[in-house]
């Protein structure tokens, strides 16, 4: 579904990402480690075209999505910090990229209802905690039923209830069988969630390898002990 | 693209510094014309005022509200719009806001007190100005990220064209006073839109004799319809150019 060819980057002298090959595809749930500024949040911005690669060439179902941009509105995307114009309300906000979207129909309400924004609709996005603000992102990015997920470090600064409540919800999307990408760092949260690992380091992948595959291999039976162990091991 | 400009614009109507605006260019507007005992005279006050606070308010309130829309930006390219749209949005929705408080605050005075022909030229050239300098706005934020470097940009822009260059053909002016550099002094304008600007109205208003014999030639170039035709493709170049430069940068732009 996605297909990631080669792509590199660089912000001035440093490179970000270095000659990026991957491969994802529909009914998967691949969770994308590693450590701090090792290129994660820069490929998902790729992806979405936010930043452009300096070489190589990412498709989306079979087409390039270099000068397109239809593309993006099978994407449901959570930022890692979301940031939304100041002075505009929740309310606001929501109703805005409806707008934009133009896409009424199957709206997917659950996360909105779940996370009782309705209740807030009036309030400014200046005024709101980092939490509430990750739930106004969440909603947002399964608001419009996608059929790829793209979620950077989604459970972080949200409340255990909440955090819970979108577990719950990626689980169920991904039983319907979309694509979902996460990135995390909080490697036990991910234990029942994901299918495939791609880790990072210094702009590369390391390894990227089925979950079942990973926890046979290493012998363990929790993500974050079959990564400890392979980082130990030195990656062949 | 018309939501975006629709947001844009009540965003920006609402906005206290807008009206601020529009209620200063209106107070300014009838004092220069109820001080002044024809309405040419008070045109030409106008002018001078005109020509000094439209580019200030344009460049500046431009500048930062493209970079306090920095948020609205981010949040809209990760959804299926186009980024040219974006930008085109905002540029289209600052200049119709800051052209409509131009109306607002100058133009009604400038219809009621000024001739229609002398208005209408004044209106035109107020409009061009307000829009060529939020095009210049969203050159100079675009080509840096840092807030504070970008509005110091800004000012400098306006300094040197509302002050400096004037200063400079002047100068210029005063060295090769030995030479014939009359001819020279029309390619020089083309270089600010304010100073184009200014010399478009002064004809109208048949005070080229002030300018000396570079007036008569002055006359002689910007008078005839070709000299017309050529100053507002100028302008309109002014407008263009910046505007398509920044455009083009955001489009390969990382957000």
């Amino acid at each position: 579904m996605i297909d990631i060819k080669n792509i590199s980057k660089k912000f001035g002298k440093l490179e970000v990402l270095k000659q990026i090959d991957l491969q994802l595809n529909r009914g998967e749930c691949v969770a994308l480690i590693g450590p701090n500024g090792c290129g994660k949040t820069t490929l998902i911005k790729a992806i979405l075209g936010m930043v452009l690669p300096d070489s190589g060439d990412i498709i989306f179902n079979g087409k390039s999505i270099h000068k397109d941009y239809i593309y993006r509105q099978y994407i449901g995307y959570m930022p890692q910090i979301g940031r939304y114009p100041e002075n505009m309300t929740i309310g606001q906000v929501i109703d805005m990229i409806k707008g934009i979207r133009n896409d009424n129909n199957n709206l997917d309400e659950t996360l909105y209802q779940k996370f009782d924004l309705d209740q807030m609709l009036d309030k400014k996005m200046r005024t709101l905690s980092g939490g509430t603000t990750q739930k106004v992102s969440a909603t947002l990015a399964f608001l419009f039923s996608p059929e790829v997920f793209i979620l950077d470090e989604p459970t972080a600064g949200l409340d255990p209830l909440a955090s819970e409540i979108l577990k719950e919800k990626i689980i169920a999307e991904k039983n319907k069988g979309k694509l979902i990408l996460i990135t995390s760092h909080l490697l036990s949260e991910l234990d029942d969630l994901i299918t495939q690992l791609v880790f990072m380091q210094d702009g590369q992948i390391l390894f990227h390898k089925e979950v079942e595959a990973l926890k046979r291999e290493t012998g363990t039976d929790k993500i974050s002990k079959a990564i400890t162990h392979i980082l130990k091991r030195g990656v062949a | 693209m018309n939501r975006i400009l629709k947001y844009v614009v009540l965003n920006i109507i609402k906005n206290k510094i807008i009206i601020f605006y529009t209620i200063l260019l209106s107070l300014f507007s009838w004092t220069a014309f109820s001080l002044e005992d024809n309405a040419a005279k008070g045109l030409l006050t106008l002018l001078n005022i005109i020509l000094l606070i439209v580019p200030l308010v344009s460049i500046l309130f431009s500048t930062i509200y493209i970079y306090n829309s920095a948020e609205f930006i981010e949040l809209l390219v990760s959804h299926p719009i186009r980024r040219s749209k974006i930008w085109w949005g905002l540029f289209l929705g600052l200049s119709f806001s800051l052209v409509a408080a131009f109306i607002v605050g100058a133009g009604i005075p400038i219809i009621v007190f000024a001739e229609l022909a002398k208005a209408i030229m004044m209106l035109v050239v107020g409009v061009l100005i307000t829009i060529i300098f939020v095009a210049i706005a969203f050159l100079s934020s675009i080509l840096s990220r840092d807030k504070a470097r970008g509005i110091g940009v800004s000012i400098l822009l306006w300094l040197y064209f509302a002050l400096l260059f004037d200063g400079l053909v002047l100068f210029l002016l005063f060295q090769f006073a030995d030479y014939p550099v009359e001819k020279m002094m029309i390619i020089i304008t083309a270089f600010s839109p304010i100073d184009l600007s200014r010399i478009l109205i002064l004809l109208q208003l048949d005070v080229s004799a002030m300018l000396g014999y570079t007036g008569a030639i002055f006359k002689e170039f910007f008078g005839t319809t070709i000299g017309l035709l050529i100053s507002f493709i100028l302008l309109l170049t002014w407008m263009f150019i910046p505007f398509f430069l920044s455009l083009y940068r955001f489009k390969t732009k990382d957000l």
